[in-house]
């Protein structure tokens, strides 16, 4: 569990968020992520973030409910227990499309949130660094992380050039982990110490 | 940025001057806030009416499915109506989220988290209703399919009784997991404003760890779309596959090639009904007049219009079928024990409450009005509910054997499990009002810019300038 140093700048409007995003990625610095409180279209390519792939993988486990089951209907009537019933074929392919059907949106739905939650480490009660109460409320946050090479100032400086209102320095683990969000947090506490020595 | 230009002429979804912050308050701040009188009367109401239908059902399992009123003649009564009528009544949820999302109708923002849970509540009291009519309700997992002890004994997959358990419970799930995936943002906003511990705790535990990354944003649209495209096919299947257990039967009156498309109109109409119900009382003591405005009701007005002349050409092409295909029996049901007969006044109730009131609607002052709206979305559920009685009883109380001919009327257990699925039904909505956002926040806030009241305020500058000036000073704007 790594924690890092970070420049935190505040946004009050995504319209002076995007050219601060495009500058950042000009003047090379390492961008950790943005935070916004919903979805603003465009900023994904803005911060040169790759197109995601989860549509592929609905199609895969839909196409894997589609087999699942026509080859079970199709193996129990004709395999395992060939019954007879009211004379019609053992392979009655138009009777089997509705189950076919529903068990490949059924596959394809749970996957894919299952795949969204595992890609986004998503999961009841896991906890990530908020980096601004007000992420999620009405602020877009960027967060600019350190490395060897930037100075601090600098970013910051950066930053209020680029429009961004409050600008702060903050050491935060950059993973996620189970517990309280509290900066009380046993464990929160003990990585910063750690960090620092 | 995706900031695209509007007409002038559209009324904003967002009444009044809101900003972002706004925008939270105003949805948030009723579930920190403690329950106001008429949520305790209501929930304690639903309450009691949930714990009667429990005591219903405790009686019918203990004493058996006898206590009904159903006979030799009349094997499907109330319980399969309410059934049929309960999943149509979800109908308008998914439709909502899914099909208008395809749409891009950027008024489903107002409507669609309330209009989910409806769904998802409604899919919960259909389910009962097959299962307890089971009889031995302890023996409702022989429909799954599952390798047993008993020999490999299977499930019929060509009966179109399993397809149901098929459609309903992927249609539960997939709603389910729509609506969550969703709230999934708006947890996280009540969280990072939770002024107490064990609030923090809660919805830090329910928002799933989001924080609004960029790129968990991007997943979630690319899940949302995904999701809603799977969805509308699934709307549509799921009542086409209740509709089979009538259709694929050879019941004068059920045996029709119509009967998928006209069921899932008639549950689309229904399921507006009852989103418009639900939100004309939510918008009212929630005080979120600003958020659901008379633009949505007028939207699902026009919706309940279309589908309720959809459904009321259906009635016709029946009766014209039933003349036309000069099948003496099916003439029969049709004009002589539906239209006429014992039980003719519920095809008359069926035919004023869906085909000739909602006419009212082809005016826009009436679409506008909240209380005529209010007051139809009860006539259209009535309606409908009187649509699936027809459909089943006047089908089946006379049939080919002229001896076993039998009126039907239902006992207390019958009346009482309905009762208690709305018992159920408030009863969950009443705990999402208190506890859940019941407008999906971060996408209003997607859409404020777009089509907020402020944004229209903005525009009167250009009033005069042309609609390109506009786009390109909006694409240009930084």
């Amino acid at each position: 569990m790594a924690v890092k140093n970070f420049v935190v700048g505040l946004f009050d409007d995504e319209a002076v968020l995007f050219p601060a995003v495009k500058k950042v990625r000009t003047a090379g610095y390492k961008l950790h992520d943005v935070y916004t409180p919903f979805p603003v279209h465009g900023l994904d390519h803005a911060m040169g973030l790759r197109e995601t792939s989860l549509h592929t993988a609905g199609f895969i486990y839909g196409i894997t409910g589609t087999t699942t089951a026509l080859s079970f209907m199709s193996w129990v009537f004709n395999v395992d227990w060939p019954l007879n019933i009211g004379g019609k074929p053992h392979f009655p392919l138009p009777a089997f499309i509705p189950i076919t059907f529903e068990l490949t949106v059924l596959f394809a739905a749970v996957g894919m949130v299952m795949t969204f939650c595992y890609l986004c480490q998503l999961m009841p009660g896991v906890k990530k660094h908020i980096f601004h109460p007000r992420q999620t409320d009405d602020k877009f946050v960027m967060v600019i992380e350190l490395t060897e090479k930037t100075n601090a100032e600098e970013v910051k400086n950066f930053l209020a050039a680029a429009g961004a209102k409050d600008i702060n320095e903050q050491k935060a683990e950059a993973g996620w982990w189970f517990g309280r969000y509290d900066k009380e947090d046993e464990f929160y506490t003990r990585q910063i110490q750690t960090a620092n020595a | 940025m995706h900031l695209k230009y509007e007409s002038t002429l559209r009324e904003p979804l967002v009444d009044g001057v809101k900003d972002y912050h706004q925008v939270t308050e105003d949805i948030i701040s009723p579930i920190e806030g403690k329950p106001g009188k008429l949520w305790y009367v209501g929930f304690f109401i639903s309450l009691a009416l949930l714990g009667f239908g429990a005591f219903s059902v405790f009686w019918q399992i203990y004493f058996g499915v006898g206590v009904w009123n159903l006979n030799k003649t009349i094997g499907w009564g109330w319980d399969i109506t309410n059934f049929v009528w309960w999943v149509g009544i979800g109908h308008a949820g998914t439709l909502i989220s899914a099909i208008l999302l395809l749409f891009r109708q950027g008024w489903r923002t107002g409507v669609n988290r309330a209009a989910e849970a409806m769904t998802i509540f409604a899919v919960m009291c259909a389910g009962q209703f097959p299962i307890i009519h089971m009889g031995r309700v302890w023996m409702a997992f022989f429909i799954l399919p599952y390798p047993n002890t008993r020999g490999p004994v299977w499930v019929n997959f060509n009966s179109p009784l399993l397809w149901d358990v098929f459609a309903i419970s992927t249609y539960f799930t997939v709603s389910l997991l729509f609506w969550y995936s969703g709230l999934l943002p708006d947890f996280a906003t009540i969280r990072d404003r939770a002024k107490t511990k064990l609030r923090k705790l809660l919805y830090g535990v329910a928002a799933f760890g989001w924080t609004g990354s960029t790129k968990h944003w991007q997943r979630h649209e690319a899940l949302s779309l995904v999701l809603a495209g799977l969805s509308t096919p699934l709307v549509l299947s799921v009542h086409t596959i209740v509709s089979f257990d009538f259709a694929t039967s050879v019941i004068p009156g059920w045996h029709t090639t119509i009967f998928p498309p006209y069921f899932v109109a008639g549950a689309i109409f229904s399921g507006f009904a009852m989103v418009q119900t639900l939100l004309i009382i939510t918008r009212k003591i929630l005080h979120l007049e600003e958020y659901i405005t008379l633009g949505h009701m007028e939207a699902m007005n026009k919706v309940i219009v279309l589908t309720g002349s959809v459904v009321g050409c259906a009635y016709l092409t029946e009766l014209f079928m039933a003349w036309y295909g000069a099948n003496p029996y099916e003439f029969d049901t049709f004009f002589k024990y539906r239209a006429a007969g014992p039980l003719g006044w519920s095809y008359w109730i069926m035919m004023t409450c869906n085909v000739i009131t909602p006419q009212v609607f082809w005016f826009r002052k009436m679409r506008r009005n909240v209380m005529v709206t209010f007051v139809m979305s009860i006539i259209v559920n009535i309606g409908m509910w009187f649509e699936r009685f027809v459909i089943i009883c006047t089908s089946l109380y006379r049939d080919y054997l002229p001896s076993s001919w039998s009126y039907y009327r239902p006992s207390w257990p019958e009346v009482g499990f309905y009762m208690g699925t709305f018992g159920l039904f408030f009863t969950c909505f009443f705990l999402f009002a208190k506890y859940f956002p019941v407008i999906a926040v971060a996408e209003i806030k997607s859409i404020l810019k777009t089509s907020g009241q402020n944004y229209k305020e903005k525009m009167e500058v250009y009033e005069e300038e042309s609609a390109e000036k506009f786009a390109h000073d909006v694409a240009h704007a930084h």
